[in-house]
């Protein structure tokens, strides 16, 4: 990917940022500054959640040039809380722990590294909601002087 | 003013910690892993595991995560932010600021300072001084930093054991808005070349039993006693105490030769668990104990930086640390999720396999 074409894309790609239609109301991803529901104008910036839901995915053994490292992986379509269905890679999940429905959120990862010399171009992925801890108490920690 | 009162590091304006947050990737590898391959076994693992970063993980994603988890217990817009400043020794660019990546990301552009930091595994907190310097002089109203790495030992090494992942990002604010106010901070610099990596070289170089005595406990326990006693406190009067955590016997040492309980170091000692995570370490373990301390506790945090160097920071926590520590996931959440990998996915996943691959 040219330098300049990560750059353009940054605000959408580091921070799921949409758009938002001031006409209808409806949340646009990605942003495309007219509103397919109402077709008027809809540039206004909206920070979308980055939550949603598994909607559908396949598994990528056969990667593009710049996956190799990743494969295989998972490419999902991710039906936002907002409404607009992305299409994304999933991280921190493997292709035997991931199902249609799995509540997932955005996290900012490295997309893909051109070379040992290239930009590292960095974006968004959707990887299973972080569950909250049960136990407090280390295993490992000493208790006693 | 007490004798050493000079050397003690105190804002005109009193600041603290208005937001924190950890990141810990989700892989491990287990002592006993490193120790099969390259000792057959024999060689008994200074630490049970280490954290991995993942293939699509560096010090740039990690440190997004936990600046994201920061400005949600701070509660603050990003664009509130006048400096993001990342401390670490595993920038992924020789030139190119981790920063600005992590500021487009959690949106605090443009109107804001960004600069990475280097100073071994005190990076972090040689930023935190300067975000308490900024804040506590009237420049900004809130600054944040950030330490983390993505550490890299030779394969077969001592340090393969130990050099693990992970960080922490801090808010500085005005103290009256802070789960933790600042008491006074000491910084204690010489030139003690203990461990180093050239530039170019992909593997850090160190003195052995050198970075022992002379380097990690002369700084720790030097910053840590001279900021005491500027502030008039002893080890009693701390809930809490941190240190950074190369393995777990330096900071259980270091303690002892303080004064300190083992059970004041143990909220915070995480070492065992993911390894030494560098610039991220003492502060992770900052993280953790403010994740379960009450208000009114005081804690000591300090770190070491090879090269060398030590921050101490004395700090009381606040009312505010209740509500606010569950506005993002806790330092054990992460410690929680993990994934066992054995040496040959690690191998991978830190791109130690030549791949040769050009895209």
């Amino acid at each position: 990917m040219h330098p300049a074409r990560a750059w353009r894309g940054r605000s959408q790609r580091y921070r799921l940022e949409g758009e938002i239609c001031e006409g209808c109301g409806a949340r646009l991803f990605p942003p495309r500054d007219i509103c397919p529901e109402c077709q008027r104008p809809a540039r206004t910036p909206y920070p979308l959640s980055g939550r949603g839901e598994v909607y559908s995915y396949t598994v990528v053994y056969e990667p593009p040039a710049g996956y190799e490292e990743q494969v295989p992986y998972i490419v999902a379509l991710i039906k936002l809380e907002e409404g607009p269905l992305v299409s994304a890679m999933l991280t921190d999940v493997g292709p035997e722990e991931v199902y249609i429905g799995m509540p997932v959120e955005m996290v900012t990862r490295v997309l893909h590294r051109q070379g040992e010399h290239g930009v590292i171009a960095y974006g968004y992925k959707f990887r299973p909601i972080l569950r909250r801890a049960v136990t407090i108490p280390s295993p490992s920690a000493p208790v006693t002087a | 003013m007490y004798e050493n009162g000079h050397r003690i590091l105190k804002p005109s304006r009193p600041v603290g910690i208005v937001g924190y947050g950890a990141y810990v990737p989700r892989y491990r590898l287990p002592g006993v892993e490193i120790s099969r391959l390259w000792a057959g076994g024999a060689e008994p693992p200074p630490v049970r595991e280490k954290a991995v970063p993942g293939p699509d993980e560096d010090v740039v994603t990690m440190s997004i995560e936990a600046a994201r988890n920061a400005l949600a217990r701070a509660g603050i817009a990003a664009n509130r932010l006048r400096a993001v400043w990342v401390g670490s020794e595993s920038h992924p660019y020789a030139v190119k600021p981790s920063a600005t990546i992590v500021a487009e990301a959690i949106g605090a552009t443009p109107y804001v300072q960004a600069g990475d930091w280097e100073f071994a595994c005190k990076a972090g907190t040689e930023a935190m001084q300067a975000a308490i310097g900024l804040v506590g002089s009237g420049m900004a109203d809130y600054a944040m930093a950030i330490g983390a790495d993505t550490a890299q030992g030779r394969p077969g090494d001592a340090l393969e054991y130990t050099a693990g992942a992970g960080g922490a990002a801090f808010i500085i604010g005005p103290a009256e808005e802070s789960l933790a106010i600042l008491e006074g901070s000491l910084s204690y610099v010489t030139d003690t070349p203990d461990f180093w990596r050239r530039a170019h070289a992909r593997y850090p170089e160190h003195g052995g039993r050198f970075t022992g005595e002379p380097a990690y406990f002369h700084h720790i326990v030097e910053a840590a006693r001279q900021l005491m006693e500027a502030l008039g406190t002893r080890p009693e009067d701390y809930t809490y105490a941190v240190f950074h955590q190369p393995n777990v016997k330096f900071p259980q040492k270091a303690a002892r030769m303080l004064g300190f309980r083992l059970e004041q170091i143990q909220t915070g000692l995480l070492v065992d668990e993911i390894g030494n995570t560098y610039a991220g370490s003492c502060l992770i373990g900052l993280t953790a104990i403010l994740d379960e301390a009450r208000p009114g506790d005081r804690i000591l945090a300090v770190s070491f930086g090879s090269g060398a160097g030590s921050d101490a920071f004395s700090l009381v926590v606040t009312e505010a640390v209740l509500e606010r520590r569950d506005r993002a996931p806790r330092t054990r959440d992460y410690i929680a999720r993990r994934v066992v990998i054995d040496y040959a996915t690690y191998a991978r996943y830190r791109r130690k396999i030549v791949m040769d691959t050009e895209a």
